[in-house]
């Protein structure tokens, strides 16, 4: 396996208050990468800092060409998509369109990329004209996905998107996840509070804390991990 | 434009009322009839410009003071092409790629500098160009009336009893192909899309990949462009070309938008088609009210909506579920 992403000794800011002290992680072509810890801890920061949304230093390198200089919208053209927390939905803009920018980077016809995300997502198919504002949570969680899903993004970035959604829901979208890397190959840096559902969902993770990576480690030596265990899975 | 099922009862009703009140007022009367059509090709004018205030509103959140002012200067730039010998249609759409690049060059030199520190510099900044253009209009062309020929000749039509000038209908006709020609674009283009969804959410639109920064100074480039024709169109209705063409034109645009609702762009264009009509007619049938008192009237509309439906006749709420 080849490394997809490497960070080194990342660092970022928000004004004056350090977020990140130096996070170094890596994420393998065609893995799916969880991302732990508790709030406050840098998680979203970190993928902020893959994106380009937050001020960063140190050493970014998505598919062998360094991040450091470009800016959001470019990263996008690079192949990486960001799931922001809160979703991202342009929920002033009706479903079909939302899934129209998302594959926004993409030339030529679209209708191929979005018949194939209907066979994921059936009921967008259905809700195409409708405002995607007025959509539940949950449907909106599916419709970033399915967002993300159309850019057809060599890495995609998932922040928390077990949030505010019922457990159902959420089992069903990593259950998604999952199927979406194995059978198309995507790779997933994935950001999530409920570690039990992400170790089960990714091949690796990563735990934070205070803005520095504590601990890391295949899944099955994180579940494994004693103080992983009492403070994230809960037994 | 498929947003007449959305409204709400009470706006859809009374456009419904208001259009019927017009149609039979028409019948019944030639004159009421010719100030409608004369109100409605003065009124697009005023919804092109209005349309303008409203795009560069959405996109960058500032009121550009200087828009009527830019719509000046570009219909000297077609007076002075027609002088160099282009015919005027030839010189029509050469101002209008003009306009597009004018448009977009002030929005990246001037207001996207200031733009992030603070809405009202960006204001300011708009307020200083109105002056600035003006000032670099008279001393090009200087102060005095200037004439251009019109394009759509002086013939009359007569419809029974009413006689209807061919430049209201071309008026009317080239504003609403304009409007519909950007409202296409918006609605069906990808960089129609992408421009909308800059404006709504610019963190957002930079995550999928939308040069955000590229799409607002298009957006300020179209709404010149959409002033060019308003200001193109203003100039044979009063027959000459002095540099204050667009500064009564700007208040009634201004009132069209508020009217409309500032954040849409039918309401701009619905919102200037009342203001025109309702003011010609108030003119010829509100005694106390003169042709002096236009712009005031117009006015007085702007505050009342502002202090009785602050949203606009079209500016709904947006619809949100968490």
């Amino acid at each position: 396996m080849t490394a997809l992403l490497e960070l080194e000794d990342v660092e970022a800011r928000y004004g004056p208050v350090h977020a990140l002290h130096g996070i170094s992680l890596t994420v393998e072509e065609g893995s799916v990468v969880a991302v732990l810890g508790p709030n406050g801890a840098g998680k979203t920061t970190t993928l902020r800092a893959i994106s380009g949304t937050v001020r960063r230093s140190g050493r970014i390198q998505f598919a062998g060409r360094p991040l450091g200089r470009v800016g959001p919208d470019g990263v996008a053209r690079l192949g990486i998509a960001h799931v922001p927390e809160g979703r991202g939905t342009f929920s002033e803009l009706t479903v079909w369109e939302n899934l129209r920018l998302g594959a926004y980077t993409r030339r030529g016809s679209v209708e191929p990329e979005l018949e194939r995300v209907f066979t994921y997502f059936p009921w967008l198919s259905e809700r195409r004209r409708q405002q995607a504002g007025t959509l539940s949570g949950g449907e909106q969680q599916m419709l970033a996905l399915a967002r993300a899903f159309v850019h057809r993004p060599r890495l995609l970035l998932l922040d928390e998107p077990s949030l505010g959604l019922a457990p159902v829901l959420v089992a069903e979208l990593f259950r998604i996840v999952r199927d979406l890397n194995e059978t198309e190959g995507l790779t997933v840096l994935v950001v999530e509070q409920n570690a039990h559902l992400a170790l089960q969902a990714a091949d690796a993770g990563y735990v934070l804390e205070a803005g520095r990576v504590a601990l890391s480690g295949t899944s099955d030596q994180l579940r494994s991990d004693d103080s992983v265990r009492r403070s994230y899975l809960g037994y | 434009m498929g947003a007449l099922e959305r409204l709400p009862p009470p706006t859809s009703l009374l456009l419904v009322a208001g259009a019927a009140g017009l149609l039979v007022g028409s019948l019944r009367s030639d004159v009421f009839a010719q100030l409608t059509v004369q109100g409605l090709a003065l009124g697009a004018v005023y919804g092109s410009l209005a349309l303008a205030l409203v795009l560069v509103y959405r996109a960058t959140r500032v009121v550009n003071f200087a828009q009527g002012e830019l719509a000046m200067a570009t219909t000297y730039v077609a007076y002075q092409l027609i002088k160099w010998g282009l015919s005027y249609w030839e010189a029509f759409f050469a101002t209008l790629a003009i306009a597009f690049v004018l448009g977009t060059v002030l929005e990246v030199a001037l207001v996207r500098p200031v733009q992030h520190r603070s809405v009202i510099a960006a204001v300011i900044v708009t307020v200083g160009l109105f002056v600035l253009i003006d000032g670099v209009v008279n001393w090009i062309w200087g102060g005095d009336f200037k004439y251009m020929q019109s394009p759509f000749g002086t013939k009359t039509y007569h419809l029974g009893g009413v006689s209807i000038a061919r430049l209201y209908v071309g008026m009317l006709a080239v504003v609403l192909v304009s409007v519909l020609l950007v409202w296409a674009l918006f609605r069906f283009t990808k960089l129609g899309l992408a421009m909308r969804a800059a404006a709504l959410r610019p963190a957002e639109s930079a995550l999928v990949g939308v040069r955000v920064d590229r799409m607002l100074a298009i957006g300020w480039g179209l709404a010149a462009v959409l002033g060019a024709v308003a200001g193109l169109m203003a100039e044979p209705s009063q027959f000459f070309l002095d540099p204050t063409l667009m500064q009564p034109i700007l208040v009634y645009a201004f009132a069209a938008a508020v009217l409309g609702g500032l954040e849409s762009p039918a309401g701009a264009v619905v919102g200037g088609l009342a203001i025109g009509v309702s003011l010609n007619l108030v003119v010829q049938y509100v005694h106390p009210i003169t042709s002096e008192l236009q712009t005031p009237f117009a006015f007085a509309v702007l505050l009342a909506v502002l202090l009785l439906k602050p949203s606009g006749l079209l500016g709904r709420s947006e619809v949100r579920r968490v």
